[in-house]
């Protein structure tokens, strides 16, 4: 049924725009969710699908294969179709933090990620009847309490696990994370007062909206949909993290059209639409396209080894 | 009277039309195992895109609740619920349908669903904002207690078969632990098997475990399916409104108790719907005749299931939070819409939401007429078609169903084999609802508790962060009286019956 009403869908969108040719097969593409629908790596998904398919002509079907933290479909990837008519969602810490872990059925090494597109900075999170006003405050508290502030998160070794790791560090200060199963979960605590603060990205805070404040986020500079909520680094706390998206194909494709994709997924970025979308919703777009993609996966490998070690995740 | 203004755009030919083809579609995914409420949501929200907010989410309520009501089709005629939400509805439900009342059955459920539905939009529509608080109020230690007491429900189900209830739910719960856990990320019980990472699937195992031995029973023994009864053709639509008048009270409080438990985010209908179901029983002149095709069986679960839709939507629009998985989705559309959720949005985008209140309320009630038409179409339908035909098509869909959760291969083995260990431990007494109920309950009760331990030792206070809390200890109080009940129910026949056993040893 998805098929057909996509189908027709596709060929109207196909008459209006004349498609240019790009170097894959011309058929539909299938871009596969390695979550829950609802989440943030659907949400981007649902504003590109539109303007992927007026810069291809070509159809694209969003899919979900959740599971295992996204790990169930990352460690499937490679067995896809390499021809361009399968892309996925790749999302960092998490596909250089499981196989860190042990068995997550896939090395970091085998994903082949073709264009980097927004991430999600960490943010420290109050509900809004909290006593905080200021990281300030919160680090003092915590340095007078050990162990006393309780900070929600989604997951267990996820971006909100490692932020509250590098926070802890940096400050020199002594935290307690408690993992919930999702960012809902993780913000009803929250919420709830169940917590005294949550490790969340800046779009929880956009979601939430009055209900809570957002104390710094771990952006290079100020978002726009926050002007006067400062960046860790003003507050001097040296934290740019988040949580990466980008688009990976399975090994098998050809390096011309892993290119073609990520020209595509550079045009689309770029948009007017796609930016004011993004920003609109405190996703913070970037521009890593294939071939800077190497250098960029080795630093983050290099930053996350390293928290893992702090960690005792390896030794 | 601005209310009514609302009222008026719900009902909109474009926006009554969705409402309408939201319902059929949602009760025909809903019927078939395996395509969920969510699944149908997702699929189709990126036609809501092309619509105005407010018709959007009308389409989107509207499929939603009307898979929820469709799951009740499979669980009475096939005795495998459709959803997990209709999982409580089979315990009554297959019976009638078994000795030849499958029609009633439909009519029974698709009156207390439309009136669950009603009932929790009416919360929905009135009550909002105070009864978000609820979501709230529920910590760690609250799933914690919630979970326990689910799984003291199970006992209290399993009639005269207490050990075996609990046995089964203890295989659930250890099921319920393989793959990555969510809180620690230890990777547990995978022998090295990338396909064991993500564990076992609820609506993988739930389509194994009950649907695999109906299918081998079928093959297995001469008898038809279902009996047919004298009476197959009909709606029999006012015996079914009789019960319903009589059991009247029955269906109020399982849509309350189904609003208040769609209202919490960790819990959802197959939960609402069990606490139904055993407080109907508890109170009931006849607990004996449940399970056996008790009318007020259907109608507890039914009404609780379909109320958790409208108590869902609570937390979804005022906080943000969304209370079940398609409420999620509908968040995530909204977000894309550019639409916030918060407190601000009843006073600040009233009229999206109201239409959208009314335009649930709205597809609830088209529910009734098209419903009933969809269920005799499907009783008669399962009747008519020979076994030689029944079996491969039901097999044909748990293969379908159980793959299009995850698109996922892996998980049709998954159901395949815990298929036909369901069906080993059937001829030895287990029921399948217990171990899907522990596959449920588990993550629940585990991430509940190791929140509550973390937060209560960062505290310094980790026996008040269990024993401590109101709520809690309410939530521990019924636990408790669910576990007594029987022995004291018991206890006090065997009193009544202690004078008469004198007197005869005296004459």
């Amino acid at each position: 049924m998805q098929r057909t009403f996509s189908t027709i869908a596709g060929l109207a969108a196909a008459m209006l725009v004349a498609a240019p040719a790009w170097a894959w097969p011309d058929r539909d593409i299938d871009y596969i969710i390695p979550f829950n629908p609802g989440g943030e790596s659907d949400i981007a998904a649902r504003m590109q699908q539109p303007i992927f398919q007026e810069v291809t002509g070509r159809q694209v079907i969003v899919k979900y294969q959740p599971g295992a933290g996204g790990a169930q479909a990352w460690s499937q990837l490679n067995g896809m179709p390499g021809d361009g008519s399968v892309i996925m969602g790749i999302n960092l810490p998490h596909a250089i933090m499981q196989p860190l872990q042990g068995n997550a059925g896939y090395e970091t090494a085998d994903l082949v990620p073709v264009f980097w597109f927004h991430y999600t900075p960490d943010a420290l999170i109050v509900r809004a009847e909290s006593e905080f006003e200021s990281i300030d405050q919160v680090v003092a508290f915590a340095r007078d309490n050990p162990g006393m502030v309780t900070l929600s998160g989604s997951g267990t070794n996820s971006a909100n696990h490692l932020a509250q790791q590098t926070f802890d560090q940096l400050n020199g200060v002594t935290t307690t994370y408690i993992p919930f199963s999702g960012t809902g979960p993780s913000v009803t605590a929250l919420l709830g007062g169940q917590v005294t603060a949550a490790w969340g990205y800046s779009t929880v805070a956009m979601n939430q909206g009055e209900q809570v404040r957002m104390l710094a986020v771990a952006s290079e500079e100020r978002l726009p949909s926050f002007p006067d909520v400062p960046t860790f680094q003003e507050l001097g706390i040296d934290m740019v993290s988040g949580a990466y998206r980008g688009i990976a194909v399975p090994a098998s494709t050809p390096v011309e059209t892993r290119r073609a994709i990520s020209d595509v997924f550079a045009e689309v970025n770029a948009t007017e639409r796609n930016v004011t979308g993004m920003t609109n919703g405190a996703f913070v777009v970037i521009d890593v396209p294939y071939d800077e993609v190497a250098t960029f996966m080795a630093e983050r490998q290099a930053e996350y080894e390293a928290l893992a070690r702090q960690m005792g995740i390896i030794d | 009277m601005e209310l009514l203004t609302h009222l008026q755009s719900a009902l909109m030919p474009t926006n009554l039309a969705l409402a309408f083809v939201g319902v059929v579609l949602g009760t025909v995914i809903g019927a078939l195992p395996g395509l969920s409420a969510t699944m149908a949501v997702a699929v189709l929200v990126p036609f809501t895109f092309a619509m105005d907010p407010a018709s959007g989410l009308i389409a989107l309520g509207a499929i939603y609740t009307g898979a929820i009501y469709g799951g009740a089709f499979a669980a009475i005629l096939v005795n495998t619920p459709g959803t997990p939400s209709a999982i409580a509805t089979t315990f009554d439900g297959f019976p009638l349908a078994k000795r030849g009342d499958g029609n009633l059955a439909v009519s029974l459920a698709t009156l207390a669903s439309v009136t669950g539905g009603v009932i929790g939009a009416l919360f929905l529509l009135f009550l909002s904002p105070p009864l978000a608080s609820v979501a709230l109020a529920f910590g760690p230690a609250e799933y914690f207690w919630l979970a326990v007491f689910g799984l003291t429900l199970i006992s209290a189900l399993s009639v005269g078969n207490t050990l075996k209830g609990l046995l089964g739910a203890c295989f659930g719960l250890f099921l319920a632990t393989v793959g990555v856990a969510v809180v620690g990320g230890d990777i547990r019980y995978t022998f090295d098997q990338p396909f064991l990472l993500g564990g076992v699937n609820v609506i993988a195992a739930l389509i194994g475990l009950y649907c695999v031995p109906v299918l081998i029973d079928l093959v297995a023994t001469p008898q038809p399916h279902l009996k047919i009864g004298s009476q197959s053709g009909a709606f029999r639509f006012l015996e079914a409104l009789g019960h319903y008048r009589r059991g009247w009270f029955t269906v109020i409080r399982g849509s309350v108790i189904g609003t208040v438990v769609g209202i919490l985010p960790g819990a959802g209908g197959s939960i609402a719907s069990l606490v139904s179901y055993s407080e109907t029983r508890r109170t009931a002149k006849h607990p004996e005749r449940f399970g056996k095709g008790e009318p007020d069986g259907l109608l507890c679960t039914e009404s609780a299931n379909n109320a958790t839709v409208g108590g869902g939507f609570i937390p979804t629009l005022v906080l943000g939070i969304p209370g079940t998985p398609p409420d999620a989705v509908i968040l995530g559309a909204l977000l894309v819409q550019g639409i916030k959720t918060g407190p601000g949005l009843f006073t600040g985008q009233g009229d999206i939401v109201y239409t959208f209140i009314f335009g649930l309320l709205a597809a609830t009630i088209i529910m009734l007429p098209m419903g009933l038409l969809i269920g005799r179409y499907a009783y008669r339908a399962i009747l008519a078609v020979p076994k030689s035909m029944l079996v491969p098509t039901i097999a044909f869909l748990t293969v379908i169903g159980s793959f299009a959760v995850h698109n996922n291969p892996n998980d049709v083995i998954i159901m395949f084999g815990l298929g036909v260990v369901g069906w080993i431990m059937n001829r030895f007494g287990f029921e399948p609802s217990p171990i899907v109920l522990g596959i449920i309950l588990g993550p629940i009760a585990e991430q509940g508790f190791v929140q509550a331990y973390l937060i209560g030792n960062a505290q310094g206070d980790v026996v008040g962060m269990f024993f401590g809390r109101p709520i809690s200890l309410a939530i521990m109080g019924f636990a408790i009286l669910t576990l007594v009940y029987p022995w004291f129910t018991a206890w006090r026949r065997r009193r009544g019956a202690a004078p008469l056993l004198g007197e005869n040893r005296a004459g």
